[in-house]
């Protein structure tokens, strides 16, 4: 029996001695094309049943002769509600990925993750008390932009809690990440306090919208949210360029990475800026919705190694497909009625974690 | 715990042997048993002073005549308007404090099933104020029973029957109404609409029997309760109407639902057939029950509006407060 358990654990310490990790672009195609492939997938799955003899000529590809009555409505329904979330549903996955993965650079943690920090609780805090208080006297004045309101307040939600900490964080121009981390917990608890009062508050509707909204959901997707989405993360993708380099020397210390040419102030307020952006817009299109930030980086720096260089792109890439495969299963799995996304990405990513984490043990030390 | 419970159990013992034998008296009216919701029966000694928790009974107690002996009632109670002015508010049904209902020193309690938290309703329980847990049953017998519960709690047996024989009266008048429906609509309830995000109810709800009573037919099928729907799944429930509740101001803007990407596609934006009506009083399963479906089905079927009209809800104007 000891015998055995030695030579479990002897394994994995002997085989990762071999281990040769794929090439970079072999990585990125290969995450690529199951993108695609998970797309195409989550494309022909619906409420709506659109067989698949029908799809192409739904997605405009020819034009059917005779002309099929119900083309228009599969049009309508594919261009207007399914290609819209699956699009929403790659974009948060890369932002709630590629954020997850910063921020265990940055904290040189590997559990830290938008959620822990207090960052999605902020957002997400402040998304119930815009559910709320537009029944109150405030809510009324502002009932021009009752649609905005939730998304808006969970964005300046998110960021306010991120200059907070920021704020908390930084003395006389260093920022003191193990400070970041700990306002971060007790933030968190604050925002959860928050919202278990709002909780309290609330009545049997608003209850229902709060304990929905903070499980996450793709569900009103949009072409205008998606809009808002598209920017953000390319302009988020192209400033992951100017870190990688800072975040694989940060791993071996401040002082080490200062001494090696890195402006180490300048990339911590880069990357909270940038961690902020994503997981504020993030929380502010689909609630809060776990896991995606911390199972995705460890996953890949398992296989491609901790450089993030590749680190950087695989995440976004991973996080896209992890998402539309967890929304597809959202949208279908209890159909008509839309299964929160949240409770999807914990119960397939965990247990997929765990046992990675399992079987390589020993292979990265944690 | 123990000790309480075993002084209530003494309690209906002492009752239950004072009944059977008959010293009751005048002044000590033997009390009234009645069977309520956890299906125990709940001997009442003087109800003179009640906390009604839960819009349709407050409503049921106004109905009554009943109004003198409230002490107190809870958020929902929103009509009559007289019941939240005069009546301390003990707040919201689901988010009670025991506390708060006793310290209103009341001789009966009456909570709607559902009341909770589930501490607070085991903390009354274990008071040694009677408790009558109302079933909540979204169905015509269920409402009427209700009332006979209600009534006969209160010994008013006599005035529980004349406000029963109005709305079973209204009841009938109502099926019939429904009788001449030939094309039922498809009627969707749309409880929120947050950011996108609808949340539709499905089988076994007030809402969902409502629509039944109204002649309509509940556009979604496949789930109990009010859950997120999916966007597609709306598209293909080919709802003609969308049904909502004003609330006090959030409620949902007909603009918000035609301009949705998935009900943009129904027959609901086209024809712009948004209908929103008052909470309590369409789903409140309160005596008004069957005038809130008159008022629905008119609004549902134009057409049936000279029968509709015709249809004079009994109940709004019986008197049983004798």
């Amino acid at each position: 029996m000891t015998a055995q358990a030695s030579a479990d654990l002897k394994r994995p310490t002997h085989r990762a001695r071999h281990f040769t990790r794929p090439p970079a672009s072999l990585v990125l195609i290969c995450l690529l094309g199951v993108l695609a492939g998970a797309a195409i997938i989550a494309l022909t799955f619906g409420a709506a049943g659109i067989p698949l003899a029908r799809l192409p000529a739904a997605l405009g590809f020819w034009t059917e002769h005779p002309v099929n009555p119900l083309t228009s409505r599969d049009q309508l329904v594919l261009w207007s509600i399914r290609i819209p979330r699956i699009a929403a549903a790659a974009m948060v996955g890369s932002l709630l990925a590629v954020s997850g993965a910063i921020m265990q650079g940055l904290f040189r943690n590997p559990l830290a993750d938008p959620a822990l920090v207090g960052v999605s609780s902020g957002g997400a805090f402040a998304a119930a008390v815009a559910i709320v208080f537009t029944d109150s006297q405030l809510g009324e004045s502002l009932r021009f932009m009752q649609n905005e309101l939730l998304p808006l307040s969970a964005f300046v939600g998110s960021l306010a809690t991120t200059v907070i900490l920021y704020a908390i964080a930084n003395r006389a121009g260093r920022t003191s990440i193990a400070i970041f981390l700990l306002a971060g917990l007790a933030i968190a608890a604050i925002a959860n306090a928050g919202i278990g009062l709002l909780v309290f508050m609330a009545d049997d509707r608003q209850l229902r919208d709060i304990t929905f909204w903070m499980l996450g959901s793709l569900s009103g997707a949009t072409w205008a949210k998606t809009a808002v989405i598209a920017p953000v993360l390319a302009a988020a993708l192209i400033a992951c360029l100017w870190i990688t380099r800072g975040l694989d020397l940060l791993v071996l210390g401040e002082a080490e990475a200062f001494h090696s040419g890195v402006d180490v102030e300048r990339l911590k307020r880069i990357s909270i800026v940038l961690v902020s952006a994503m997981t504020g817009v993030a929380v502010s299109i689909c609630g809060v919705v776990g896991f995606v930030g911390i199972v995705v980086p460890h996953l890949l720096r398992l296989v491609i190694g901790p450089a993030h260089r590749l680190l950087l792109p695989a995440s976004a890439l991973l996080g896209a497909i992890l998402l539309v495969g967890a929304d597809t299963l959202a949208r279908t799995i209890v159909a008509p009625a839309e299964m929160p996304i949240g409770i999807l990405t914990a119960a397939v990513g965990a247990p997929f974690f765990l046992a990675m984490l399992l079987r390589q043990r020993g292979l990265v030390s944690l | 715990m123990t000790f309480c419970r075993n002084a209530i159990r003494s309690a209906f013992r002492f009752a239950f042997v004072a009944c059977g034998l008959g010293i009751g008296g005048a002044v000590l009216a033997a009390g009234i048993t009645v069977h309520d919701a956890r299906n125990r029966d709940v001997t009442i000694e003087n109800p003179a002073r009640i906390v009604s928790i839960g819009g349709a009974i407050t409503e049921i107690l106004y109905a009554l005549g009943f109004e003198d002996r409230l002490a107190g009632v809870d958020t929902t109670s929103v009509f009559p308007d007289a019941a939240l002015r005069d009546k301390p508010n003990v707040g919201y049904m689901r988010q009670l404090s025991a506390e708060g209902v006793l310290g209103l020193n009341p001789s009966l309690i009456f909570a709607m099933q559902g009341s909770g938290p589930k501490e607070t309703m085991d903390v009354l329980e274990a008071a040694k104020t009677p408790l009558v847990l109302v079933p909540e049953t979204f169905s015509e017998d269920g409402l009427l029973e209700k009332i006979r519960l209600v009534g006969h709690a209160m010994g008013a047996d006599r005035r529980a029957a004349c406000l029963t024989s109005a709305v079973s009266n209204d009841l009938a008048q109502l099926r019939e109404l429904r009788a001449r429906v030939t094309k039922p609509v498809r009627v969707m309830f749309v409880m929120s609409l947050l950011s996108g995000r609808a949340m539709v109810a499905g089988h076994k709800t007030a809402a969902d029997e409502i629509i039944a009573l109204s002649g309509g037919i509940n556009a979604v099928d496949g789930y109990d309760g009010y859950k997120m729907i999916n966007d597609e799944a709306i598209v293909a429930a080919k709802p003609d109407v969308v049904l909502s509740i004003q609330r006090s101001k959030d409620s949902l803007e007909a603009d918000t639902v035609y301009t949705h990407p998935a009900f943009a596609m129904t027959p609901v934006a086209a024809n712009k057939t948004f209908i929103s009506m008052e909470g309590l009083y369409l789903l409140g399963f309160g005596p008004r029950t069957a005038a809130a479906a008159r008022d629905l089905s008119l609004k549902l079927y134009p057409a049936l509006a000279p029968q509709a009209e015709a249809f004079a809800p009994a109940v709004l104007t019986a008197n049983c407060r004798q």
